[in-house]
């Protein structure tokens, strides 16, 4: 069934497939770029620094041990998240963030929520097993 | 065939030891996260969760890299026959992998992270790992010599380290604010990159698996096959486009979610198949039962088994909706890399250090024990993962929702079962990794001083 040839044309038309598909999703990302704020991008960048994922998921990805916090910005507010932030719990950390460190992950926190909504009871089941929000 | 135990394997061998080490720290880790789990705030001032989960994460991801690239060379050296090209390089890679390593290590005790899922370190420790990769190529390439005509597991080799090196260099393009300013944008390529990157290690071992099979059944006939190729075919599609699986909830683009759906589905044949050969594999199985390596692989079978019907149920969309972000994820996570990629893993690390100047013999009813162990512990600890995430996946989708902590709190059995089960795994594994470990060091420090190996080969047949 798979001749020397067959297997290298085979091959070679996977590779070229999956680097069409890479080539053109990374130029035409999901989100056109819209310009973000010098806050937002401080606090993705503070989000990963104090590793704040290997605890909470965003869109349910992460961490298992905390919530997921997609939309806990539209859902509970910033004073809410800025209770947790300063003060931690018995489980999370209190992180001794500065103001400039809270600000911009409110900033980043109120952008994902902007992004869409996580929670899985938003979404329809189609007859197919796809998903629909 | 080369000679084994040459001092050409040496190096091959340090590789084999290292991911030993490795496991062995790595489920250390995961045991006091899992500690973590019961007694909320344990070690919280100096080893909290978010610096244990990385060290863990990283700990075995490196078990498997290490592991892996050991096989790769023993294997390909017997496979031609000849000489890799360069020791030299083989041992620069070494020396850079285990500096890389111990520094990332560190670096989480010290509070330094990538911070993103599920595998990441500083981008700066990213480039000596790009590097020792390269070398891993080159060498590969020199070594493998024409590819015509090859078995399957050359193949694979190839393929996986060609796509972990691809996915692992576009796990780090959020390095570029045009990835990362948009959140959608930066996880899209981020889990293609991830999703990618299993399948690319996944090559390796299988491929090493398939070889060490041909080599304990004495034959070629499979790895020159056309279900063979099939398979190899099928595995790479799925290592392309079906990482999308990831990502059902993320508004990002339909057709990543349709196309990996339906790929993920192809996946089926594959289910189909170990269905229809059970009868012979069982068969199979008795036979070989009493050779340690073969063991290890039958106990493999089994979790591809469990670990592709789990998987495929939650590629399923309007499935996965429940099952996403609960610990049915991490049942899969870790019943893949457990109980198909460590078992593998621990097959082909006695093919490669059983050879040594001290007999097994003695130890050989500690690995029995440590088999049956590991084993019904893993299926204790996935089963446990999975009755915690079935109650979350009921929480996530109700209507009238408590509040998490009480959710958690209604956890706490499975954790407890997690937990236990977890130790008495660990003890399994220690039991297999301590005399493998012990041997080799001791006769490598004898071969060191008197220069010759007197090989008292412990076969696996044996
Ligand atoms: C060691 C684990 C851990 C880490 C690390 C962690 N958290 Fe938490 N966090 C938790 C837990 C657990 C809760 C839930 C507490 C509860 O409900 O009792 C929580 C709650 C929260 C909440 C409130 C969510 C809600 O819906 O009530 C926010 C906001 C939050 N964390 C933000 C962060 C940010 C930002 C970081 C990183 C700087 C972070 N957390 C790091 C464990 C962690
Ligand atoms: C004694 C054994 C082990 C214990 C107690 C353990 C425990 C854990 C814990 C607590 C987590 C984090 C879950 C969370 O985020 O809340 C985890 C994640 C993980 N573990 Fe283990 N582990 C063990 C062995 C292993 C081994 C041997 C491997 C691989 C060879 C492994 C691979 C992983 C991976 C890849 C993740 C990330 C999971 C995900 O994000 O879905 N674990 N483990």
């Amino acid at each position: 069934m798979f001749t020397e040839k067959r297997k290298n044309i085979i091959a070679a038309l996977l590779i070229v497939a999956f680097l069409s598909y890479s080539f053109f999703l990374y130029f035409s990302l999901p989100v056109k770029n819209k310009s973000v704020s010098k806050e937002t991008s401080k606090g993705k960048l503070v989000w990963q620094q104090y590793n704040c994922n290997a605890c909470h998921q965003v869109y349910g990805l992460g961490g298992y041990l905390g919530p997921d916090l997609t939309n806990t910005y539209s859902l509970r507010g910033p004073a809410y998240i800025k209770a947790f932030l300063q003060n931690g719990t018995a489980t999370m950390p209190n992180f001794n963030l500065n103001g400039k460190e809270v600000n911009a992950l409110l900033a980043y926190l109120r952008d994902i929520a902007a992004s869409g909504k996580g929670d899985p009871r938003t979404f329809t089941i189609n007859n197919n097993g796809t998903i629909q929000q | 065939m080369a000679p084994s135990n040459s001092k050409q394997e040496a190096p091959f061998r340090l590789f084999v030891i290292a991911a030993l080490l490795l496991l062995g720290t790595g489920m250390f880790w995961g045991v006091t996260g899992g500690l973590q789990y019961l007694i909320p705030g344990f070690l919280k001032s100096y080893l909290p969760f978010q610096k244990i989960r990385p060290l863990h994460v990283s700990s075995v991801v490196f078990w498997i890299i290490f592991n892996s690239t050991g096989a790769v060379f023993t294997y390909l050296q017997q496979h031609t026959g000849k000489k890799i090209y360069s020791q030299l390089l083989i041992k620069i890679q070494l020396i850079i992998f285990s500096l890389s390593v111990i520094t990332i290590l560190i670096s989480y005790c010290a509070g330094i992270f990538g911070g993103r899922e599920y595998w990441e370190f500083h981008p700066i420790l990213a480039l000596p790992i790009v590097a020792g990769w390269i070398l891993f190529l080159i060498n590969f390439i020199k070594s493998a010599g024409s590819f015509r005509n090859q078995p399957v597991y050359v193949w694979m080799w190839f393929t996986g380290i060609l796509f972990f090196l691809f996915t692992f260099l576009e796990s780090y393009l959020w390095i570029f604010p045009y990835f990362r300013n948009n959140v959608v944008n930066d996880m899209t390529v981020q889990w293609k990159s991830y999703g990618s990157m299993v399948g690319s290690w996944n090559m390796l071992i299988y491929g090493s698996s398939i070889f060490l099979m041909d080599k304990i059944s004495n034959s070629k006939n499979y790895s020159h096959s056309s279900m063979a190729f099939l398979l190899y075919f099928i595995g790479l599609f799925n290592l392309m486009f079906n990482w999308g699986h990831h990502i059902y909830t993320l508004p990002t683009h339909n057709y990543i979610k349709h196309i990996s759906y339906a790929i993920s589905m192809t996946e089926l044949f594959i289910l189909g198949r170990i269905i229809f050969n059970w009868r012979a594999s069982v068969s199979a199985a008795k036979k070989n039962f009493h050779k340690t390596a073969y063991r290890f692989l039958v106990a493999a079978d089994a979790w591809i088994f469990l670990t592709l019907l789990l998987a495929i149920i939650i590629s399923v969309p309007g499935i996965n909706l429940y099952t996403h972000g609960t610990h049915i994820t991490v049942a899969h996570t870790m019943g893949a890399t457990i109980g198909i990629n460590s078992f593998l893993l621990l097959a082909i690390a006695f093919d490669i250090l059983n050879d040594t100047c001290l007999s097994f013999e003695p130890y050989k009813k500690l690995f029995n024990r440590g088999y049956w162990l590991a084993n019904i512990s893993l299926f204790v600890f996935w089963i446990s993962l999975i009755g915690a995430g079935v109650v979350k996946a009921k929480w996530q989708l109700s209507t009238s929702q408590i509040p998490f902590s009480s959710m958690m709190l209604q956890l706490r059995p499975f954790f407890i079962v997690f937990f236990i089960s977890a130790v008495v795994m660990m003890t399994g594994f220690l039991c297999i990794i301590y005399p493998l470990l012990k041997n080799n060091v001791l006769c490598y420090f004898k071969f060191k001083t008197t220069g010759k190996i007197q090989t008292h080969y412990y076969s696996p047949a044996a």
